[in-house]
């Protein structure tokens, strides 16, 4: 579970990168569809699925905006996402698996654009973080 | 064993050879051209460590892992980031026969060092975040998907030995 010192990490992150998250969530995206195509299976109701492109901007940053509601909600994410989880389980069904793939593409990026921001110590706490994103999403799958 | 890593899981058979485009060559030939190997190598390791921090169980006589800094500042750890690339560098030189090359290499981690190929991947996903640090926007999507594939090979001929 996140440590006090976890939490604190996160949010000092956040508040370098945060600014920057449409740009994140466009280039983690896109990344995704490239290095993982299967997972562009969840978007073949678009008319093309390509890195960069209008879809991938405005999903890029409504993904984006469910983990920047997950800083604030960082005390007790299974709650604060219970909405958010409820959609993925009964309308998206995202296998989820596929959020550990893209928690490794929003790691990638902020690798490249942050390079001396993300030490190691702001690694592990925002893979710990984003890994308890993930559970608290799939909480409500059965 | 819960997965930790999002390395592609790629199947070696002894009698299928791993096919590589030329941008995938080119690719990899070009970032281990670049990268300075006494410093990502540690970077990587020394991350692996902090992130990961099970897999200290295999650096037992490395001395003091106690916080991130001293991981960082702790010479073995360093050295042997160093060891890594240089043995990563074997299978940059031997793409079309990586299995082979790394028969000897398996057998060693397996029989002597002991180590659970799971923590194989979980060393790659971290030599890719040191090395996306290192190119920035040149490690673009198309760039990592052929660093993933080759570290999905290599992590697979490692394993190979194991019985």
């Amino acid at each position: 579970s996140l440590s006090e010192k976890n939490k604190a990490a996160v949010k000092a992150l956040w508040s370098k990168i945060g600014k920057s998250s449409d740009a994140i969530g466009n280039d983690a995206l896109s990344r995704m569809i490239v290095v993982y195509p299967q997972t562009k299976t969840y978007f073949s109701h678009w008319p093309e699925v390509t890195p960069g492109s209008p879809h991938i901007k405005a999903h890029g940053k409504k993904v984006m905006g469910g983990i920047a509601l997950a800083v604030t909600k960082i005390d007790d994410l299974k709650t604060g996402l219970s909405e958010l989880s409820e959609q993925h389980a009964y309308k998206l069904r995202v296998d989820p698996a596929n959020f550990k793939t893209l928690n490794h593409c929003i790691l990638v990026v902020i690798s490249t654009m942050f390079p001396k921001e993300f030490t190691p110590e702001a690694h592990v706490s925002l893979d710990k973080f984003l890994s308890g994103v993930a559970l608290a999403l799939a909480d409500r799958y059965r | 064993m819960p997965e930790n890593s999002v390395s592609a899981d790629l199947q070696t058979e002894s009698d299928k050879m791993v096919e590589w485009t030329d941008f995938e060559r080119n690719t990899i030939q070009d970032i281990f051209s670049r990268i300075e190997y006494d410093v990502v190598g540690p970077a990587a390791l020394a991350r692996c460590l902090v992130v990961y921090p099970w897999t200290q169980r295999y650096f037992g006589g490395f001395g003091n892992l106690y916080n991130a800094a001293a991981i960082k500042g702790n010479p073995m750890v360093s050295k042997h980031g160093t060891t890594i690339l240089n043995g990563l560098e074997r299978a940059v030189k031997n793409m079309d026969d990586i299995t082979n090359t790394y028969a000897e290499l398996s057998v060693l981690h397996s029989e002597k060092l002991h180590v659970d190929p799971d923590n194989f991947k979980l060393l790659a996903d971290c030599l890719t975040i040191v090395v996306a640090a290192q190119l920035g926007n040149e490690f673009t999507g198309e760039v990592q998907a052929a660093f993933q594939k080759f570290l999905a090979v290599v992590v697979s001929a490692l394993g190979r030995q194991y019985r």
